[in-house]
């Protein structure tokens, strides 16, 4: 998704100065129309979101968020970003450290499964689970035999999590690293370095705001995802819901500013994520530029290294 | 970076440690998943449970507790969601229970009082202040400006309750004869601006997204928002028939047994049938089945004519469900594009 | 031009463990459990599965589905491009922001969108009720599950869109402006062709992020079969009628189809590598 976006970007960094002239009337016209859209479908949303949260006074969107229930369901949230954000970093690096430094055959097949969690139906995702780990699913008698809950417990909603999620950090990376070549880590091999040492001193400086970029996409996805978590999380109170179905709950038991509140909760992470992604992005510029412009090589960070 | 991945690593056990609950050996937990409107009901009667329990058995019980739509937890109990008592809303989801997971027995009905049926309630009209359509019976409804309101009969037990009365209805009006009946209901869900899939997603629909000029409610759903949810805003309107709702409970067997919860899961069933049970059940306009209960309140329901699923037109949730709302069924018919 | 280096490199160590690893974990966490998809399938007969999926109300879905889809990334296209166009090419104040916000939908719960959404365009939200004054029903309806469609898959184009224009080099707009070309043929015949493949595949992305998205759709689509649900809607109405066979085979249709589209975007992208402007 974000991939062609860094791919384009990276090949082109400059940034552009000259600003084109054309004829005032359109340009304003076009301004309008892009500030007008975006304004009905981005920002009337948040809007609206923000002032039903806090129609009813600030006690009640503050009680609504400290209610024992959505505490559980922040932490819930919170662990379940804790897994599977660290498990797809790790997954992303090692499938774009396989793919682009290698020679890989049936390379597109692999990106293309890589890709597949994005334009899987989040609905899909969580019912495959219930098929393999439900009561009445492959696994599900001897899940049961050994006392194993995984379906309606924080197991599978890890498990779906992880899956919607897979892609990020890969995607972002593999045309990041691919773009970089293997020159660095080639040049540092021979100058003695073991694998992990090239990865740390090499490889991940150049590309730790891609990497970020790509957990910063992750988490938000995690943190936010509906479809897939409803069908496997059983809806217990307190035990199995997600800080978006805890949304959906308060929803339908009429508590709507309570709902908006924790959906503005939400927002506000949603809107701290993409603040980061835009200075991520920014930086990303910055250090492809000095990257493009003769920028530490491999020998120069090794010796850097060598010399601390 | 090595330092961030240690900082990642001891963050994921803080935040692992306190969402693995961590039970004391003598309290006790049981898992009551239940249909949409029964919120309010459970959350009262879960405490007045749990301080029962406590002076009864000394024992500290948590009850928690799962909405959604009927046929949703129904399927979720099914795939193994783990519930020790389940209070749905027709005896078919229990059936299935039996049929496609052996969860319960097949007599699961006679174990309690009632056909396990702690509380009844019917199917009413909810219509807006001063109904501006008027509005009487359910002839009106197949009126072409009438929008009417109710959930997917698939997905919600309430709306199946809501199909089937409209069926007697049209039944009683055109002695039987299906065509018409048919012709009838086809007219009634052409007239449905939008099916959610439970009947709590109906509420919102009708009450805060002002869509639609009738929604057929359950009684106690009726009652509570024009009670409290939104006093003085709409009306309740009785249909010249109606049926006779009764949500059935029961303990899960196979969950009980496996994680020894069969003492106090059958304990929370049972105290539904007792005095302080039943009085909680008539505060959130659930019709109680002890008679002298059902007596005290007699006069907060409005008169009803009621038909039961077990009447010869239906001939029990088995047929019924077959009929109407399998695969293929009656309301396939209807919205066969 | 990135591959032809790829000839020696028998250097670099720590593919077995990084492929090994990748591939175990990609196996067990999404080839092992959608290959359940086909096997529950594969329970039911072909003709079936063929009833399953050709009756009228599945079709309904799809076409609701796909047609919904196409629509709101025609939109996003449309609207995107003037977007990105604009956020290249003038400054304006607020550009900043504005070029920040439009990642929202990717970081957004799409519940949250989902109710935010209902709130405003259902009859008595802000538009819902200008709209209605209009005799248009917005929420609950297809229209409404278009809103929620282009909402999602809001950033695809834009975001493909943007660095491409951002790199056209502007000394060809400038030629072509002196051999006398109308700033539209210069758009035509210049800067159209060399952005082409990027808002295909935008688009293209658009399309399968729509195609597939729940969350946000089912609060404010009126889920009536046959005239406002969706297929991933049908997949869930399906599977709590303990219907399985049902459920699976509407689902591994749409898993089919969101392969093959992502198929074509990869080819798409990787057309739009080739023919980029060096």
């Amino acid at each position: 998704m974000a991939a062609i976006v860094t791919n384009a970007k990276l090949a082109h960094a400059a940034p552009r100065t000259a600003v084109r002239h054309s004829s005032a009337i359109v340009r304003w016209l076009l301004v309008l129309t892009a500030v007008a859209f975006l304004g009905l479908m981005l920002i009337l949303p948040l809007v609206i979101v923000f002032y039903s949260a806090l129609e009813k006074g600030w006690q009640t969107a503050w009680a609504a968020l400290t209610h024992p229930d959505a505490l559980a369901a922040i932490r819930l949230t919170a662990l379940t970003v804790a897994i599977a954000v660290p498990v797809n970093v790790i997954f992303g690096i090692a499938a774009a450290w396989a793919i682009t430094k290698f020679r890989v055959r049936c390379k597109s097949l692999l990106i293309t499964l890589i890709d597949l969690p994005f334009s899987i139906s989040p609905v899909i995702a969580g019912m495959i689970f219930v098929l393999l780990f439900g009561a009445q699913g492959l696994l599900g008698p001897w899940l049961s035999a050994h006392d194993i809950k995984i379906i309606f417990a924080w197991p599978g909603i890890a498990l779906a999590t992880m899956f919607v999620t897979l892609p990020f950090v890969a995607r972002e990376l593999i045309p990041l690293m691919q773009a970089q070549g293997c020159d660095d880590e080639e040049a540092a091999i021979s100058l003695g370095a073991n694998g992990w040492q090239t990865f740390f001193r090499v490889t991940l400086p150049n590309i730790k705001w891609g990497l970020a970029y790509g957990t910063i996409l992750c988490t938000a996805r995690a943190l936010g995802e509906f479809g897939a978590v409803s069908v496997v999380s059983g809806h217990i109170r307190g035990e199995t819901n997600t800080l978006p179905l805890h949304v959906e709950i308060l929803y339908n038991e009429y508590q709507f500013a309570a709902a908006f509140s924790v959906a503005g909760l939400l927002v506000g992470i949603a809107l701290l994520t993409i603040i980061g992604r835009s200075f991520i992005e920014w930086r990303m510029q910055k250090s492809l530029l000095r990257h493009a412009n003769g920028g530490p090589t491999a020998s120069s960070t090794l010796e850097q290294a060598g010399s601390e | 970076m090595r330092l961030g991945l240690c900082l990642l690593a001891v963050l994921t056990i803080l935040f692992l440690a306190p969402a693995m609950p961590a039970v004391a050996a003598e309290d006790v937990r049981i898992l009551n998943v239940s249909y949409d409107p029964t919120r309010e009901l459970y959350e009262e009667y879960n405490q007045a449970f749990t301080k029962y329990w406590k002076e009864k058995a000394g024992q500290d019980v948590t009850v928690r507790q799962s909405h959604a739509g009927a046929g949703k937890q129904a399927r979720a109990v099914i795939d193994g969601l783990e519930a020790d008592v389940v209070t749905l809303n027709v005896a078919y989801d229990l059936d299935a229970m039996h049929e496609k997971a052996h969860l319960i027995p097949a007599d699961w009905q006679k174990r309690l009082p009632n056909n396990s049926c702690p509380y009844a309630s019917t199917i009413v009209f909810l219509v807006r202040k001063g109904n501006p359509k008027n509005i009487k019976d359910w002839d009106d409804l197949i009126k072409p400006d009438v929008g009417v309101i109710t959930p997917n009969p698939k997905t919600s037990g309430g709306a199946r309750w809501n199909h089937l009365a409209a069926w007697a209805y049209a039944s009683r009006k055109f002695d039987k004869d299906e065509a018409k009946v048919l012709d009838f209901m086809r007219k009634l869900y052409a007239n449905v601006p939008v099916l959610d899939t439970g009947a709590r997603g109906s509420t919102n629909t009708f009450v805060q997204r002002r869509i639609g000029d009738v929604f057929l409610a359950w009684e106690n759903e009726a009652l509570l928002v024009t009670e409290r949810l939104a006093p003085g805003e709409f009306e309740i309107v009785v249909p010249s028939i109606s049926i006779l709702a009764e949500p059935p409970v029961t303990i899960i067997d196979k969950v009980v047994d496996k994680r020894g919860t069969r003492k106090v899961a059958t304990a929370y069933l049972e105290y539904l049938y007792s005095d302080v049970g039943q009085e909680i059940i008539a505060k959130h306009h659930y019709r109680p089945s002890l008679p002298e209960i059902a007596k005290k309140y007699a006069g907060r329901y409005p008169e009803v004519t009621m038909i039961t699923v077990d009447d010869e037109l239906f001939g029990g949730w088995q047929k019924a469900h077959a009929k109407h709302f399998t695969e293929g069924g009656v309301f396939d018919q209807i919205f066969r594009p | 031009m990135k591959l032809s280096r790829s000839g020696h490199r028998p250097v670099i160590p720590g593919f077995r463990i990084a492929m090994g690893f990748a591939v175990l974990y990609m196996s067990l966490l999404m080839l092992i459990p959608l290959s359940m998809l086909a096997l529950r399938a594969g329970q039911s007969s072909w003709d079936e599965l063929w009833a399953t999926f050709t009756s009228a109300r599945t079709l309904a879905a799809y076409r609701l589905s796909l047609g919904g889809a196409l629509i709101a990334a025609t939109v996003n296209t449309v609207f995107g491009l003037i977007i990105a166009w604009v956020l290249v090419r003038y400054r304006f104040p607020g550009r900043r922001l504005l070029d920040t916000l439009v990642d929202l939908p990717f970081a957004l719960p799409t519940a949250v969108a989902g109710i935010s959404l209902t709130a405003i365009y259902a009859p008595n939200g802000i538009l819902g009720g200008l709209l209605e004054k209009g005799g248009i029903q917005a929420a609950y309806s297809p229209l409404g599950i278009v809103i929620a469609m282009t909402f999602v898959s809001l950033p695809f184009v834009i975001r493909t869109t943007q660095p491409v224009l951002q790199d056209i080099d502007q000394e060809i707009e400038e030629a072509a402006a002196t051999l006398g070309a109308s700033r539209w043929q210069a758009f035509r015949r210049v800067i159209f062709p060399s952005i082409m493949p990027a808002v295909i595949a935008g688009f293209a992305m658009a399309f399968a992020r729509a195609v597939g998205e729940y969350g946000s759709v089912v609060f404010i689509s009126g889920n009536m079969p046959g005239r406002t649900e969706i297929v991933p809607l049908l997949i869930v109405t399906r599977l709590e009628e303990y219907n399985y066979a049902g459920a699976t085979s509407v689902a591994l249709a749409l898993l089919i189809l969101s392969f093959v589209m992502l198929l074509v975007i990869n080819l798409l992208q990787a057309w739009a590598r080739r023919s980029a402007p060096v």
